[in-house]
């Protein structure tokens, strides 16, 4: 299964990531109508403990923590092995919030109420956006 | 606004950060990768502020930009244009002024000082003599550099001549030295990797060899500096050819200084200094006094390795170059290094990168004329440095007389350098010319090890385009060959020193 591939020595902590998260998650895949007027949130986020950086997002663990907490089995494991959230279901209890052992799991939110918010490393594209966006390659696709 | 201008040292700031606010989505980008703090996010306003009079204009922010938000502009000066006194004495002199401390600059001189390559043109065949297709046919880069001999005795089908050693390089293209100190693990790492893929060579510079690096045995040379940074046995056994640096162009007559917080623990291992002081190269090296002195750390050096490797000697160009080289050829270096005055440093005092020394093409002329003139150039072999800036200056250089060339600066801008001029703070916001962990990171080597095969390549095949068009198929044939060149623009001194003749002639 391939997975994004972290390289933090080489991560220059640039959120480009984060800003093509942002646009492949959008509506408008529009960069500035992402952020300024859809306000999506990133599935990745680069962290900073200088000199250490890293771009985290979702590691798709085998026995996701989250999976086994969600009370409806909205978080599930898609066709491709990957852990995704089903919209239409999740209730935003954030159980899988609290049990995540990475802290990738984002609070959003549906029309209605609370959504859960994580990386599905981007289902229309071959390689996720924040891989092909990192200039340094720091993130990798890669067979894990 | 987190900063408090001190009107005491004010003097006009050189860029202006023009940020469009309708493109900026606060992705803050630009704040992470500024080294030198221009640019910094406020919270409460959720706005991305410059402080213009920090910017150095590295152009990192623009290009980390991902909706191109930023612009950077030149100021022009705000002072009353006075042509005789120009912006730089203005704030040299407040400058010098304020702080009261000789200013440092780095990378090579900036002033307008007339560029000779550019008033060279090449040669190309027509109807006469055919030029031909590189695409097509073999075309040979491939160039010793070392003791030649006037000729070769052949005994019972074997070569009965003792050569000198020599160095193979698939292209006449060299990595120039750049020390560990002056530059980052990652970016040795990556030059050395290139060097290794290109089949030619890079130096270490003066601040010794990290052990990693010993794995590019076959393609380093070694530096053997005034300081003597990290020289000992296993150092000469490493590399292929051994450089001793009397002078560097873009500051002859000095020594090196690498301030003490660049000395982590990693480099004073290697320069074999202790951590945290300052690494200081003096100005001479202190048994060279003469030419017999050099001949004897010449032969110091070739006892230690055995007589298996050729010892360069890298000068300066300073007025009397014609006659320094002529003495190091005859003290017995088998490769003579010229640095011309634009060539860059890590740091120098900014009158002497902007006030001493020779342009390299006028020195390459005359030294290989006095070499020649003293049948001393079959002896030996030259290696042009300092402001070598695309393919066509290599091949200019080679007409000229050179053997090969060193690229320094070229080196640094493929792998990101925008020459900010900023080496010597230790601030490289592009990761090369610091120290720092956080910044080094953003040398990928892999990425730049690519990018630096990727230039030499072009150029190697530019280089052979251009033969191919003057009828050539190999370098060997161009080399010392001035009749490919024809100045222009030029008076009839420079052209006589150059030994070149007028387009149209």
């Amino acid at each position: 299964m391939k997975l994004v591939k972290i390289n933090e020595d080489n991560c220059v902590y640039c959120h480009l990531c984060e800003v093509a998260c942002k646009t492949e998650h959008s509506e408008s895949k529009d960069i500035i109508k992402a952020v300024k007027k859809e306000n999506v949130l990133s599935r990745c986020t680069a962290e900073l403990n200088y000199p250490y950086s890293a771009s985290i997002m979702c590691r798709h663990c085998d026995d996701a923590p989250c999976i086994f907490a969600c009370q409806n089995g909205s978080m599930h494991k898609d066709e491709r092995g990957y852990v995704v959230v089903n919209p239409n279901t999740c209730v935003g209890c954030w159980m899988c919030v609290m049990v995540c052992p990475y802290g990738v799991i984002k609070q959003g939110k549906n029309d209605m109420w609370g959504l859960s918010i994580k990386c599905d490393l981007c289902p229309d594209r071959s390689i996720p956006a924040c891989v092909e966006a990192c200039p340094n390659e720091a993130l990798t696709f890669e067979e894990l | 606004m987190n900063w408090i201008k001190d009107v005491k040292t004010y003097t006009p700031p050189d860029f202006h950060v023009i940020r469009d606010p309708d493109r900026c989505i606060r992705c803050k980008a630009c704040v992470d990768q500024c080294s030198f703090d221009s640019t910094f996010y406020d919270e409460e306003e959720d706005k991305i502020w410059n402080w213009d009079a920090k910017c150095v204009g590295c152009n990192r922010c623009a290009a980390f930009c991902p909706t191109e938000a930023i612009t950077i502009e030149n100021r022009t000066s705000p002072y009353r244009i006075n042509e005789s006194w120009g912006k730089w004495n203005v704030v040299g002199i407040k400058k010098r002024a304020a702080f009261g401390g000789a200013p440092v600059v780095s990378m090579g001189s900036d002033k307008p000082y007339i560029v000779y390559w550019d008033h060279m043109l090449l040669n190309a065949s027509q109807v006469t003599n055919p030029s031909i297709d590189p695409l097509r046919e073999p075309m040979e880069l491939k160039t010793f550099l070392g003791k030649k001999v006037d000729c070769l005795e052949i005994e019972n089908n074997k070569l009965k001549t003792v050569l000198s050693p020599q160095l193979e390089l698939e292209l006449p293209i060299m990595f120039a030295a750049m020390s560990y100190g002056a530059l980052n693990y990652n970016v040795i790492e990556a030059i050395g990797k290139a060097a290794c893929e290109l089949g030619t060579y890079f130096n270490s510079g003066e601040g010794g060899l990290h052990k990693d690096h010993y794995k590019f045995k076959g393609n380093i040379i070694v530096q053997v500096a005034s300081g003597r940074f990290g020289v000992y046995k296993e150092y000469l056994d490493v590399a292929s050819a051994i450089e001793i640096k009397i002078g560097q162009g873009a500051k002859p007559g000095i020594g090196g200084h690498l301030p003490g917080e660049k000395v982590t623990a990693s480099i004073a291992q290697t320069r074999m200094i202790p951590k945290g002081t300052d690494a200081l190269s003096p100005a001479p090296h202190h048994d060279i006094y003469s030419i017999e002195d050099l001949r004897q750390l010449i032969f110091a050096l070739k006892e230690a390795t055995e007589y298996k490797k050729p010892v360069f000697v890298k000068i300066a160009c300073v007025h009397n170059v014609s006659a320094i080289a002529s003495g190091i050829a005859q003290a017995g270096a088998d490769v003579i290094v010229l640095d011309g005055f634009k060539g860059g440093t890590g740091a120098s005092p900014q009158v002497i990168r902007d006030n001493i020394g020779l342009p390299i093409e006028l020195a390459l002329a005359s030294v290989d004329d006095r070499l020649r003139q003293e049948g001393l150039r079959g002896k030996i072999s030259l290696v042009a440095s300092g402001g070598i800036r695309n393919s066509m200056d290599v091949v200019k250089a080679i007409a000229l007389g050179a053997d090969a060339v060193y690229i320094g600066t070229a080196t640094l801008i493929a792998i990101g350098c925008t020459m900010c001029q900023q080496c010597h703070t230790g601030k490289c916001a592009w990761g090369i010319a610091t120290q720092d962990p956080f910044l080094s990171k953003r040398q990928n080597p892999n990425i730049a090890a690519q990018r630096l095969v990727n230039l030499v390549n072009v150029w190697a095949l530019e280089i052979k385009e251009t033969l191919g068009a003057m009828g050539i198929n190999s370098i060997e044939s161009l080399k010392g060959n001035r009749l490919a060149l024809r100045g222009f623009d030029l008076n009839e001194k420079e052209m006589e020193i150059l030994g070149i003749l007028h387009a149209g002639e």
